[in-house]
């Protein structure tokens, strides 16, 4: 396929991608919104004033970014998973398998789909969390770099577990199991200088705190950890994840027989 | 355009499953540009994993496939483009569209918009539905579906179109139509592969056939080659008057199956002409005169008497 041809290719699945989950916006869009309003409501405006200050800030500052962020990873992974794991199950993965699209453009369509969403839920989520607390962006630059990075990591992540995926359980194991441990536990609702140095250690371990905590500094100016970190694991680990989903589109793990 | 080369070619295609199967044991075939052939065989023959090799859906083990010269190991995006597949089963968005569907995937071949638009327009036209290009697919009938996965394949606009049972389930009055734009795109310079179970559509349609069983072709020729091998067909005869005794014909096996009509057995040299010479001597005024059944059924039949239990069994299946 020529460049042009390519691009035309691209952006086929990429509205198409975006036009699914914008069809049905009551199941994407806005059980998100109203799930993130509630922790404002319980965790910011009821629970927030009895926990004090966090990093500086109020309970409620403090936890917006994190909030953002979990409603950003969640969907970015779940849109993805839903999306190409529908289409395996359906057969109409197949309409894109045999056409020459190649297969770094089937990955980016459905990437770019997963974080046009992920986006999406995390602007709305913002513009929730102006109605309990005001934003002063520190470091715009980082605060958007860090949110599409994040974006496209789980969007990987949700194509691969969707390939991997036999059935509708295999889609919600790694969502349950994994995805929120992680994220429940990578310093969304407190900060991990709270906990004993050894769980401290372990913190480090988990991916989603360097997330959190960057996103965190270009919303706040702080962070449990350095920023030039979050950047290089994140870069990390999506070339790492891209490569491996390359490799199991070209071997059509589970696509062909 | 490589019309100097076979619009298909394959050599020595083997496929085994991972469980040990060997669904493909050496398959080579040849099919010139603007044929239109039929692979026949019954289910698990290899038909189906033949045609998920050339889409790509299926990992060859070993072996070569050339589409119109072009090598699927060297540039199987180049060759992709000028295959168009009608799948088996319906493998289309239950949810979208029936334009949009159509329409995205002409995007996937890297058409431009308008150009998408356009074809799309004009392949539901022709396949009679363009009144249902806002609808859900799934709410279309099975006949339809049928007909939106051909525009679908057709919407690049392929030089070689390879059809999976296009007509299975499909009612008798769609099925002639469809043959007939089967035939039409045909003419056009479409080369066209299809697959059935219905051998009437086989001798009516395509002038080349191959039949494959168990991984191998075990034919591959003309339909009036093949044709040709028949020993005897059956006729069936009506007449005017009632027929109250068999007619007499010397040299024929003649058979009494109803007040008007009797059965005769015509074997390879003889004539029809020969037969209607004593119906008059004997008073008998014929009314029509037809094929008992389809021929290539009664090829497949005479093959199961003269073949192998596991051929029996291959053939048995074919005519029905």
């Amino acid at each position: 396929m020529s460049p042009r041809e390519q691009w035309i290719a691209f952006m086929t699945l990429m509205v198409k991608e975006i036009r699914r989950f914008t069809r049905i916006w009551q199941q994407t869009l806005l059980p998100p919104a109203i799930t993130i309003a509630l922790y404002f409501v319980i965790f910011g405006t009821l629970i927030g004033p009895r926990i004090g200050s966090m990093s500086g800030f109020t309970y409620m500052e403090f936890v917006v970014p994190g909030l953002i962020m979990l409603a950003v990873i969640t969907n970015s992974f779940g849109n993805v998973v839903s999306s190409f794991f529908g289409s395996k199950f359906a057969g109409n993965i197949e309409e894109l398998l045999v056409s020459p699209t190649p297969n770094y453009i089937i990955l980016s369509g459905y990437v770019l789909g997963g974080v046009t969403r992920g986006l999406t839920v995390g602007l709305i989520v913002t513009l929730l969390s102006l109605f309990f607390t005001k934003l002063h962006i520190q470091h715009f630059g980082v605060t958007i770099a860090v949110v599409i990075l994040t974006s496209v990591l789980f969007s990987l992540a949700g194509l691969i577990n969707a390939v991997f995926a036999k059935n509708f359980d295999d889609i919600s194991i790694i969502p349950t199991f994994v995805l929120t441990p992680l994220t429940y536990l990578g310093g969304v609702f407190y900060s991990v200088s709270l906990l004993p140095e050894f769980w401290q250690k372990v913190s480090l371990l988990n991916p989603v705190l360097y997330m959190v905590n960057a996103f965190r500094y270009g919303l706040l100016g702080v962070s449990d950890i350095e920023v030039g970190t979050a950047f290089l694991m994140l870069s990390f680990v999506i070339a790492g994840l891209f490569l491996f989903a390359m490799h199991l589109l070209k071997n059509g793990k589970n696509l062909r027989s | 355009m490589n019309n100097d080369f076979p619009a298909l070619r394959i050599k020595g295609l083997t496929k085994a499953y991972g469980n040990g199967f060997q669904a493909l044991k050496g398959v080579d075939l040849d099919v010139m540009p603007g044929e239109f052939f039929a692979l026949l065989g019954p289910n698990g023959a290899g038909k189906s994993t033949i045609i998920g090799i050339i889409s790509s859906l299926v990992r060859k083990t070993t072996g070569s496939v050339a589409v119109f010269g072009q090598d699927i190991d060297k540039d199987f995006a180049r060759a992709k483009k000028d295959v168009g597949v009608v799948p088996q089963e319906f493998n289309f968005n239950q949810f979208e569209k029936v334009f949009d569907i159509v329409v995205t995937q002409a995007g996937y071949y890297g058409l431009p918009r308008k150009v998408a638009e356009e074809r799309a327009e004009k392949y539901l036209r022709r396949l009679d539905l363009w009144d249902k290009q806002d609808q859900r697919s799934r709410m279309l009938s099975g006949g339809m579906k049928r007909r939106l996965m051909i525009a679908r394949a057709l919407v690049h606009e392929p030089r070689l179109l390879i059809l999976d049972e296009p007509t299975a389930g499909v009612d008798i009055e769609l099925r002639r139509s469809l043959w007939d734009f089967l035939r039409e795109i045909n003419a056009q310079g479409t080369t066209i592969i299809l697959t059935t179970h219905y051998l009437e559509e086989a001798e009516s349609l395509c002038r080349r056939i191959a039949i494959i069983d168990q991984g191998t072709i075990t034919q591959n020729t003309t339909t009036r080659e093949l044709l040709a091998q028949l020993d005897k067909e059956v006729f069936v005869i009506d007449t005017q008057e009632a027929l109250t005794t068999c007619p007499q014909l010397d040299g024929y096996a003649v058979e009494l199956i109803g007040s008007h009509s009797f059965e005769v057995v015509v074997e390879k040299g003889q004539s029809l002409n020969d037969l209607f010479l004593p119906l008059t001597e004997q008073g008998i005024r014929v009314t029509s005169l037809r094929n008992k059944a389809n021929r290539l059924e009664e090829l497949f039949l005479s093959m199961v008497s003269s073949g192998s239990e596991s051929q029996t069994t291959t053939l048995k299946e074919l005519a029905q």
